[in-house]
């Protein structure tokens, strides 16, 4: 009996993914929140990483008719000591069953882990990502071609002559195929031949030759070679996002979480367009300085406000960093609004001047209280001046966020305002 | 030959060849030898992944689509990641031809151990035991699963996933409920089964005609209220099978949900007898690759340094923890069947006094295999524990009895040792434990109140003042309410017909919905 061995590695894995994805789509709510709770402990560039989330477990399970309780008979392996009739005393609480608490822990929520897109999607999702911008999030790189050598197949137009009739050539060489020249020699030797026994070996050497030629075509479909090409995404250039952000003690920690927010869906977004994004925090008081990721957001800082001075860092860090025609230049600042008064003639000034010339686009958010109401939010002193540049034509989007859930929206606002406004220029 | 023209492979590595090489040097020990009978076999090489993929959906090459089995993967995934778990050697699927699957990072020692075990061991005893014989259809389930796969698929498309996510919900929950327990009617044929039902979608589509719709129905008949025998007469009831009494009496199922149930039903049966013969299944497959490997080696087919390799992994397949390590979580089934096996084989060749006053039938007749062939064929956990346990094993594995009555404020009892006394009432009782009859709920729908509100009426008998979880109860009872479409209430009461407990369950509108 011939046992049959099959190798079925090569067969697609991941049958369970279709399965996966309906045990997402039905613990979305589950999952969603998981995301949201690490999105929040992780950094901006994190957030595209994907990784482990854990979901109770109890939301869940399939329910059973399971018995519980009562009087319980077992055998066990592994007597040393006992004798009939011995009272073990009960292992403490817990209906005896000796489980350590370590262990319905581990029962109780499960880890898994979400792939890049799987986790993205659900980041954005929980923003409600409306359907306009999902498709600009989407958005693919542009593909080049480039030829990657020969294949057996494709299109008559992309038929390769030269390696097709080389590779006949050496068909031919290798079967032996009478050359022409060969044929030719022979026939002219029968024209001119009249010994009647070397006439008959002339012509059937001459018949053979000719169903060897048959037998052999000159071009075989096997020789035929076509181009191949394929596609390449076509490098594209790189970004850079200044965050900005006033840290003076006005600055509360829910305030700093919309920022942070903000940021992490502008990352998203510059990460899916561009190939390389940089990010450089820029936090400022009176004074800026570059710091890193957990400084921006998790150090403490006080004294007073400046605005200017973060837009001077910045445009220090473009000019020595970052070449206007080589990176696309994104700026989102996040403040309360206070500015010193004296500021403002400055700040107006490096905007207009150096600072949106050389962006692509600057995004103005002012962070409010929790629990208030950003239309209520009274305009504040950078919120006008802002307001009078923009009325001056100047490529400015600016927006007051209080609460979580607007964040998305307002990002999406502002996103749509830029292309209206590239039209515009235009 | 040369000895070293003998050897199966070298080293580790393994190609097809090998592979080819292997499985003809098993079967020739496994039918000459041993005298096994199997079923064709095919053997698949797959990676790590496909392994769990085979895992989450119970083993099977292919089945419906449903979350629950996303959940699995995802839960198992997550803990072979963490490298809580390790991976099966090989899954094997109670078909014919037998599929066997081995994992492509196994070593050859390792691959020879899992075809013995697995294309060899469990083939044989799932084409000769009993209760597969009885229960399971080797030749029709894998077009019976690839129909199941078809079914579902064409009925979300037709009803919408959502119907037929709460419909599956719904029978899984039921799933350990709807098995018939006793042999009776007739024997599972999954191929007539996948025809009638495609057999009769045809003839629905065919025979649907609207106008019936509008013929006027006549006035319904109210004859005398039949008498309750007859009337649960009728009904089947009492009936322990739920999923069936849902699948033939439901009033409002619609037929695709019917059919549903029934493919969920089936496939439970189709697993039943796995639950009864943990032991002697993997008992089997043990004893059958400890016997070939032992052979390969004797006859210089495997080296030494093989050999050790695979007695490594023999041992820690059947490693016995005593109750008090760490590592305990109840008998390993491998390490209990295969010592009975091992046991049996020693008393039918090489008996001692005692073996022959406990089993006068076996001991000393010789032919181990004989013997065990046919123990393999006629006993599952249950009975083969009550008749084959014996007092040398006992003592050897030092088996105790704990009596855990909550009542008793002094602590827990231990009833019975491994002593003269003692053997009889351990092994009654560890047999007990095997025994399905016994470790499921036994419930039960008794009456269906036709005249008045429909409600279905349940009870669970309770045995050993073993109550049902509450929270899960009312979760299973919701289901049963939703397919049913009316009220359900159980009754939990004793032997002596005592009421314990009550739940009723209202239908939610979903499940007939669509």
């Amino acid at each position: 009996m011939a046992i049959h061995i099959v190798d079925r590695r090569l067969n697609p894995g991941s049958k369970s993914l279709e399965n996966r994805q309906r045990f997402l789509r039905r613990a979305k709510a589950l999952v969603q929140g998981a995301v949201k709770k690490s999105s929040q402990d992780r950094d901006i560039k994190d957030v595209l990483e994907g990784g482990e989330v854990s979901v109770p477990i109890d939301g869940m399970d399939e329910p059973r008719f399971r018995r519980e309780g009562g009087t319980r008979d077992m055998v066990l392996p592994g007597n040393k000591k006992f004798v009939e009739g011995d009272m073990l005393p009960r292992p403490s609480q817990g209906g005896g069953k000796g489980r350590g608490a370590g262990e319905g822990d581990s029962e109780d929520t499960f880890r898994f882990v979400l792939s890049r897109d799987e986790f993205v999607d659900l980041f954005l999702d929980d923003l409600e990502l409306p359907d306009l911008a999902k498709r600009k999030l989407a958005e693919v790189e542009s593909q080049g071609i480039r030829r990657a050598g020969y294949t057996t197949s494709g299109s008559p137009a992309n038929i390769s002559v030269s390696r097709t009739v080389s590779r006949a050539l050496a068909r031919r060489v290798a079967l032996r195929r009478p050359r022409p020249e060969v044929l030719a020699a022979l026939e002219a030797e029968l024209a001119d031949c009249s010994d009647e026994a070397r006439r008959a070996e002339l012509l059937a050497e001459i018949e053979a030759l000719k169903a060897k030629i048959k037998r052999i075509p000159f071009i075989d479909p096997i020789d035929i070679r076509y181009r191949r090409f394929e596609t390449v995404p076509k490098p594209v250039a790189q970004a850079v996002m200044f965050c900005l952000m006033d840290v003076s003690g006005s600055m509360t920690e829910h305030m700093k979480d919309l920022a942070k927010r903000f940021y992490m869906l502008l990352y998203v977004f510059l990460k899916r367009r561009y190939r390389h994004v940089e990010i450089v925090f820029i936090r400022h008081t009176d004074r800026a300085e570059e710091v890193d990721e957990q400084t921006f957001f998790y150090g403490p800082a006080s004294g007073g406000t400046l605005v200017s001075s973060a837009l001077q860092a910045m445009h220090d860090i473009v000019r020595s960093r970052f070449r206007p025609e080589d990176w696309n230049i994104y700026a989102a600042q996040a403040s309360d609004g206070d500015n010193s008064y004296a500021d403002g003639e400055v700040t107006s000034r490096l905007l207009t001047d150096k600072i949106l010339p050389v962006s692509q686009f600057f995004a103005y958010l002012e962070v409010g209280q929790e629990n208030g109401l950003s239309y209520e939010m009274p305009n504040s002193s950078l919120w006008t001046l802002y307001e009078g540049l923009r009325a001056n034509g100047a490529p400015l989007s600016m927006r007051k966020v209080n609460e979580r859930s607007e964040i998305f929206p307002v990002f999406h606002d502002l996103f749509q305002r830029r292309s209206q406004q590239e039209r515009n220029a235009s | 030959m040369t000895a070293t023209d003998q050897l199966l492979f070298r080293g580790a590595d393994w190609d097809f060849r090998t592979l080819q090489r292997i499985c003809d040097a098993c079967e020739q020990v496994a039918r000459d030898e041993l005298g096994l009978d199997v079923y064709p076999n095919q053997i698949e090489v797959i990676t790590a992944e496909q392994m769990l993929d085979a895992y989450s959906s119970v083993g099977m090459p292919l089945f419906y689509k449903h979350w629950s089995f996303g959940k699995h993967f995802a839960f198992q995934e997550a803990s072979y990641r963490k490298g809580l778990m390790g991976l099966a050697y090989e899954i094997v699927i109670n078909s014919s031809p037998c599929i066997s699957y081995l994992m492509e990072e196994n070593t050859a020692t390792m691959q020879t151990l899992v075809i013995a075990h697995a294309a060899f061991g469990h083939n044989h005893f799932f084409k000769n035991n009993y209760l597969f014989k009885q229960w399971t259809d080797a030749d029709g389930i894998l077009d019976y699963l690839e129909f199941a796969k078809r079914y579902v698929a064409h009925c979300e498309e037709r009803h919408g996933r959502l119907a037929v996510e709460h419909t599956l919900d719904a029978a899984h929950a039921l799933m350990s409920h709807g098995i018939d327990r006793y042999p009776g009617k007739k024997s599972l044929d999954l191929r007539a089964e996948e025809k009638r039902a495609g057999r009769r979608r045809a003839h629905e589509e065919s025979a649907f005609n609207d106008l019936w719709r509008t013929v006027p129905g006549g006035k319904v008949k109210t004859g005398a209220i039949l008498d309750i025998e007859r009337r649960r007469q009728m009904l089947g009831l009492p009936q322990e099978n739920l999923l069936y009494f849902l699948e033939k009496t439901a009033p409002r199922l619609r037929p695709w949900q019917r059919e549903l149930l029934r493919i969920v039903r089936h496939i439970a049966q189709y697993f039943y007898p796995q639950s009864q013969t943990k032991v002697m299944n993997e008992g089997t497959a043990t004893y059958v690759h400890y016997r070939i490997m032992s052979r390969l080696h004797q006859q210089g087919r495997l080296t030494d340094g093989n050999f050790l390799e695979f007695l490594q992994s023999h041992t820690n397949v059947v490693f016995q923890p005593e109750f008090d390590d760490p590592r305990y979580s109840g008998f390993n089934p491998y390490a209990l069947g295969f010592a009975m096996m091992q046991d049996i084989e020693r008393i039918v060749t090489n008996p001692e006094d005692e073996d022959r006053e406990w089993f006068p039938d076996i001991a000393g007749t010789g032919d181990a295999m004989g013997v065990l062939r046919d123990i393999w064929a006629n006993y599952r956990d249950e009975s083969f524990i009550s008749q084959f346990m014996s007092p040398r094993l006992m003592r050897h594995f030092r088996m105790f009895h704990l009596h855990d009555d909550p009542e008793e404020r002094a602590g827990i009892l231990v009833d019975a040792i491994h002593n003269e006394r003692g053997y009889r009432r351990l092994r009654r009782e560890l047999a007990r434990q095997y025994d399905v009859g016994f470790i499921d709920a036994n419930i039960e729908v008794v009456d269906v109140d036709l005249a008045g509100d429909r409600r279905l009426m349940l009870r669970h008998t309770v045995v050993k003042s073993a109550q049902l979880s509450e929270a899960d109860t009312k979760r299973v009872l919701q289901h049963l309410a939703d397919l049913w479409s009316y009220d359900v209430s159980l009754v939990e009461s004793d032997a002596s017909g005592t009421v314990l407990k009550e739940y009723v369950a209202n239908p939610r509108n979903i499940a007939v919905a669509a």
